[in-house]
């Protein structure tokens, strides 16, 4: 099956969804048991746009026609000096980047500034198939 | 039979073979399809969709699988060549034998992470990092960056005495033994080693570092002295799981091959201790 198509008509939903969805959720946000619900119910993180450490860093809803990055974030992309950082939305809600795999951090910003710490200067480029 | 190794037991000679076979591999461009693969797994595995490599029950099997195909390839090279496993919870500093210039080289120097010594550093032009997501085409590591600790005997033992092979959702979000050996979840064995090692081990593409190799037959030697410890514990979940691979479910790319096929690592190798 496609998860690609389903997880972008997810995005695209969380959009309008997002703030009733999080009210409904802010209820169970104490409970200790991890959450089987889609993290893309959860309200979007804050957009950022800024620089550190010399690098432009942006994060904000993603709008349809990305069709690279993005998706796996629950409608959420992060660019790094204009090029898309491809981010991921753990279940728990924490990100996780393809610069930065296996450490999740709480929010995309956390999560942008690592990625330029760990570049120290390099630029993204898109993945480069052999 | 194939017999697994422990790293700090090789003989000189067997390092020496078993880095030319690497370093044979990259050359003629097969080692990189590897990488390839590993990575659309890597951008792919979601934990509320199709999930296969990662945050998965197959994140063993899968691994398992992919592992004996690599096997398999350094073998072709050389006969005599099978894949050691990195005992990390011995073996746990930066002085460690793994990371001397005869076998892995080291740690990355400070300016630009760039391992500068052994068979895989650039001087030595044999190990181009083609398949990348960002402009450096070297290998780079930062052994143990910022204090980080691997993990110890205890937290492995921990992970080891769990009954339950793997509990719904079936994702990052799990508790059972899987999720914690993947790491994930509590004491974070499989996910904190290769943070400790940084560099590529750290990214979507870990398997440009050839101590992927290493970390994962150690992950894989875990699985079987759990499934040894715990013998009426068995894969999960059985049938029926939306996006999930159930253990009679064929694991993609091979599609031919399922968590059941993979249970039992003796049909294939054997460890050089007692599991
Ligand atoms: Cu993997
Ligand atoms: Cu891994």
């Amino acid at each position: 099956m496609s998860s690609i198509t389903r997880r972008r008509a997810l995005g695209v939903a969380a959009g309008a969804a997002g703030a009733a969805a999080g009210l409904a959720a802010a209820g169970s946000a104490t409970a200790a048991a991890p959450r089987a619900t889609a993290p893309e119910a959860e309200p979007a993180p804050a957009s950022f746009d800024e620089v550190y450490q010399g690098r432009r860093i942006k994060g904000g809803p993603s709008h349809g026609g990305d069709h690279h990055g993005g998706h796996h974030g629950g409608g959420y992309s992060v660019t790094i000096d204009g090029r898309e950082l491809h981010v991921m939305r753990n279940a728990d809600g924490t990100w996780i980047s393809v610069i930065n795999h296996y450490e999740p951090v709480a929010t995309p910003r956390a999560l942008a500034r690592a990625a330029v710490r760990e570049l120290q200067g390099a630029p993204l480029v898109p993945l480069t198939l052999a | 039979m194939t017999v697994r190794k422990n790293q700090a037991t090789l003989s000189a000679d067997e390092k020496r073979r078993f880095v030319n076979a690497l370093l044979e591999l990259k050359r003629s461009g097969r080692y990189d399809t590897f990488v390839t693969t590993h990575n659309a797994f890597i951008m792919s595995d979601t934990d509320n969709g199709d999930r296969v490599g990662h945050r998965s029950p197959s994140f063993l099997p899968w691994h398992r699988r992919f592992l004996i195909q690599f096997e398999e390839a350094l073998r072709s090279v050389d006969p005599a060549v099978t894949l050691p496993y990195w005992d990390w919870t011995a073996d746990r500093t930066s002085r460690s034998s793994l990371w001397a210039p005869d076998f892995l080289g080291g740690t990355g120097r400070a300016r630009d992470g760039q391992v500068t010594d052994g068979p895989f550093a650039r001087g030595g032009n044999r190990w181009t990092i083609n398949v990348r997501v960002d402009g450096r085409d070297y290998l780079r590591r930062d052994l143990g960056a910022g204090g980080r600790q691997l993990p110890t005997r205890a937290e492995v033992e921990s992970a080891l005495a769990m009954e339950t092979y793997d509990t719904a959702p079936w994702n990052s979000a799990s508790d059972g033994f899987r999720n914690h050996l993947e790491g994930w979840r509590g004491v974070n064995l499989h996910n904190r080693v290769h943070v400790w090692v940084g560099g590529q081990m750290g990214t979507g593409a870990s398997p440009n570092d050839p101590v992927f190799w290493l970390h994962h037959a150690f992950v894989d030697k875990l699985w079987a002295d759990w499934q040894a410890r715990h013998p009426r514990s068995t894969y999960l979940p059985a049938a029926g799981t939306a996006n999930v691979v159930d253990l009679g479910d064929t694991m993609r790319p091979w599609n031919d091959v399922t968590p059941a096929d993979m249970l039992d690592h003796t049909r294939h190798y054997t460890f050089d201790t007692a599991a």
